[in-house]
């Protein structure tokens, strides 16, 4: 029998199901592929134009009335389109250099956050009177959208124009201090523990199976229990980084544990016995040749976990990281908001001037946890390749 | 002749199940003593007693006594790290850490305080590779990874490994089983020479390999010693029936 009769019914049957098999996995990936494209290009779609703002040039005359009422150093037709910020900042200003005091002078100064909306064609609730007079400033060059800085040097504001995310990305720095230093020592600590030491009994795989347990357990339940135990026990400030970090160092100890064990078991069992064989005490085995070659492994769990735990927003907003945060934290006990509460915060402000922050302020974490992942395969590649 | 090693009444337990039966053994110095028989019957079991190394499996009890140079090895006052820095291994995969080649054979010495870093440490390096014939092939590239070797150097680089640590006695787990003939032919060259200066005992499942190589022949079966005698007595005139079908090849 020839090995080219590819037409018998029986191999006809096989090549269509071969076929079939392949396409499930492409439609499976096209859908996938379109989820994740619909959300991204909804989120630069929507988060784009917040790295922009209205700023309006303007004429600002310093008189000594300025100090009792800001009002007075503005143009009256400008006046309204002004940000409040800039209003109220004024007299601070002044008091700052005494030299500005009864001079006149043009500048540009942000513009009100539904001026900001209009010019970027989004919806705003100026009126048709408001929009003729805004259009006469864009043609007259005097109306301009700037890069907006202050996103990224300001904190939270109830004014959108103004609102930044510094607060939210030095808090979440602080928050992940407390976690790194809370889950990696501990879990590489267990890991090892368990790996090296521990002997082969019931309590061990009991303690095994309730880590694994722990590692699926939802974040939410973290945030009781940081609240019962770090907030109503400890005393631990409520809403700190110190706070948060324990919750989310807790919540991420699982995860830690079960990678580093992984990373650990994968060493061959030969690299061991050759340093046993030599003479190495227990502890040199560990230190010399377990962990050097375990660090690749424990590494990416470790960065796998800080991006889990970056994005993390159930328990904190449990332990009270969800309050009205303008300023960064400049200790680890004071009150402090994390980005993705912020996130939170602002998907639920009344102003629509927000809608664009909240798909910035994702765009920013999204951008900090694709670089994470990269760092945790370019390091895994990094030290696997060498040997 | 005098006796580096002895094991009496050696009884071995992995768990319930008895995987050695009242061994009674003496190996003598600088000889090379062979332990043959099929796979499961006991002798690597047996030769990881010598340096302790089944303490490292949970669930494992030893009975008896094993002596070294008039010393229990199994007595509760033993350091165990001391105990391997005299009975150095080779294992039957070649099992070079994954640093350089310098670097493996310092580690034992180092960790042990055998030769300082630096111009000591070179020479112990230098004449341990010498002593394992790999210092020509070697000896341009010490600072290159040693997984980079063949399989046959990295063999060799673990008996250099071993003999850095000035032992006296090397325990071989049939160190030659995962190489080609060539390869096989140098670490047989290498245990002969090795002979003057170190008592070597060698688990071998190739007859001719422990005819080849050995002095004294011990043939385990069960989790017996079924016979033990020199080489030449035991490959020519077995005394037992059992001894003879399995160097004939007759079972096993």
């Amino acid at each position: 029998m020839s090995v080219k009769n590819i037409q018998s019914s029986r191999n006809k049957k096989r090549y269509f199901k071969e076929k079939v098999f392949k396409m499930y996995g492409v439609i499976a990936l096209f859908i996938s592929f379109a989820f994740l494209v619909t959300f991204f290009g909804n989120m630069i779609f929507k988060g784009y134009s917040g790295l922009r703002q209205a700023k309006i040039y303007t004429t600002i005359s310093i008189t000594p009335e300025v100090l009792e009422d800001p009002a007075y150093a503005f143009l009256e037709d400008d006046y309204y389109y002004i940000s409040r910020d800039e209003i109220r900042r004024l007299p601070l200003k002044i008091q700052d250099s005494k030299d500005m005091m009864n001079k006149t002078f043009n500048e540009w100064v942000i513009a009100d956050s539904e001026v900001d909306q209009y010019l970027k064609g989004r919806p705003n609730r100026l009126k048709n009177s408001d929009k003729k007079y805004l259009d006469k400033l864009k043609e007259e060059g005097k109306l301009k959208l700037f890069f907006n800085w202050n996103f990224f040097t300001n904190g939270d504001s109830n004014l959108p124009e103004i609102a930044g995310i510094k607060a939210a990305v030095f808090g979440t720095i602080y928050v992940m201090i407390i976690t790194i230093l809370v889950s990696v020592p501990l879990g590489i600590a267990t890991a090892i523990y368990l790996e090296e030491y521990a002997k082969d009994n019931w309590l061990t795989r009991m303690i095994e199976v309730n880590i694994n347990n722990l590692a699926a357990i939802p974040s939410i339940i973290y945030g009781l229990l940081g609240l019962a135990v770090f907030i109503n026990f400890l005393h631990v400030p409520r809403s700190s980084a110190l706070a948060g970090g324990l919750t989310l160092g807790i919540m991420n100890l699982p995860v830690i544990v079960i990678s580093s064990r992984a990373a650990i078991k994968s060493i061959p069992p030969s690299i061991k016995e050759a340093a046993y064989g030599v003479g190495a005490s227990k502890l040199q085995v560990i230190w010399h040749h377990i962990l050097p070659l375990a660090v690749p492994g424990i590494l990416t769990g470790f960065i796998i976990g800080l991006a889990r735990s970056i994005g993390e927003t159930a328990p904190l907003l449990v332990v009270g990281m969800v309050a009205y945060i303008p300023d960064a934290p400049t200790s680890f006990v004071q009150s402090t908001t994390v980005l993705p509460a912020q996130i939170y915060t602002w998907s639920t402000a009344s102003l629509r001037a927000f809608t664009e922050k909240t798909a910035l302020a994702i765009l920013v974490l999204l951008a900090v946890m694709l670089l994470l992942n990269t760092l945790a395969i370019w390091l895994r590649n990094k030290y696997e390749k060498q040997w | 002749m005098k006796v580096k090693m002895s094991a009496s009444n050696v009884n071995f337990y992995y768990g319930e199940f008895k995987a050695l039966k009242d061994i009674n053994l003496k190996f003598y110095e600088n000889n090379v003593t062979a332990l043959i028989g099929p796979s499961g019957c006991g002798k690597s079991t047996f030769l990881r007693c010598l340096n302790r190394m089944n303490d490292l499996i949970d669930g494992t009890k030893v009975e008896g006594e094993i002596l070294l140079d008039d010393e229990n090895i199994y007595d509760s006052d033993v350091d165990v790290v001391e105990l391997r820095k005299r009975v150095g291994m080779v294992f039957q995969k070649p099992n070079p850490f994954p640093k350089s080649i310098y670097e493996n054979i310092a580690y034992g010495p180092k960790i042990h305080g055998i030769a300082s870093k630096g111009a000591e440490m070179d020479e112990l390096v230098e004449d341990s590779l010498k002593k394992a014939f790999l210092w020509d092939e070697v000896k341009d590239r010490l600072h290159a990874p040693a997984t980079a070797l063949s399989g046959g150097q990295q063999q060799r680089l673990c008996i250099a490994r071993a003999i850095a640590m000035k032992p006296d006695i090397i325990l071989m787990d049939e160190p030659a089983s995962a190489l080609d003939p060539i390869a096989t032919q140098k670490i047989e060259d290498l245990i002969f020479e090795l002979k003057k200066n170190y008592t070597i005992i060698i688990v071998t499942h190739s007859m001719q390999q422990a005819a080849r190589v050995s002095d004294y022949t011990a043939f385990f079966y069960m989790g017996n010693l079924i016979e033990y005698g020199e080489t030449q007595q035991i490959f020519t005139q077995p005394k037992l029936k059992q001894t003879e079908d399995y160097i004939t090849g007759r079972f096993g």
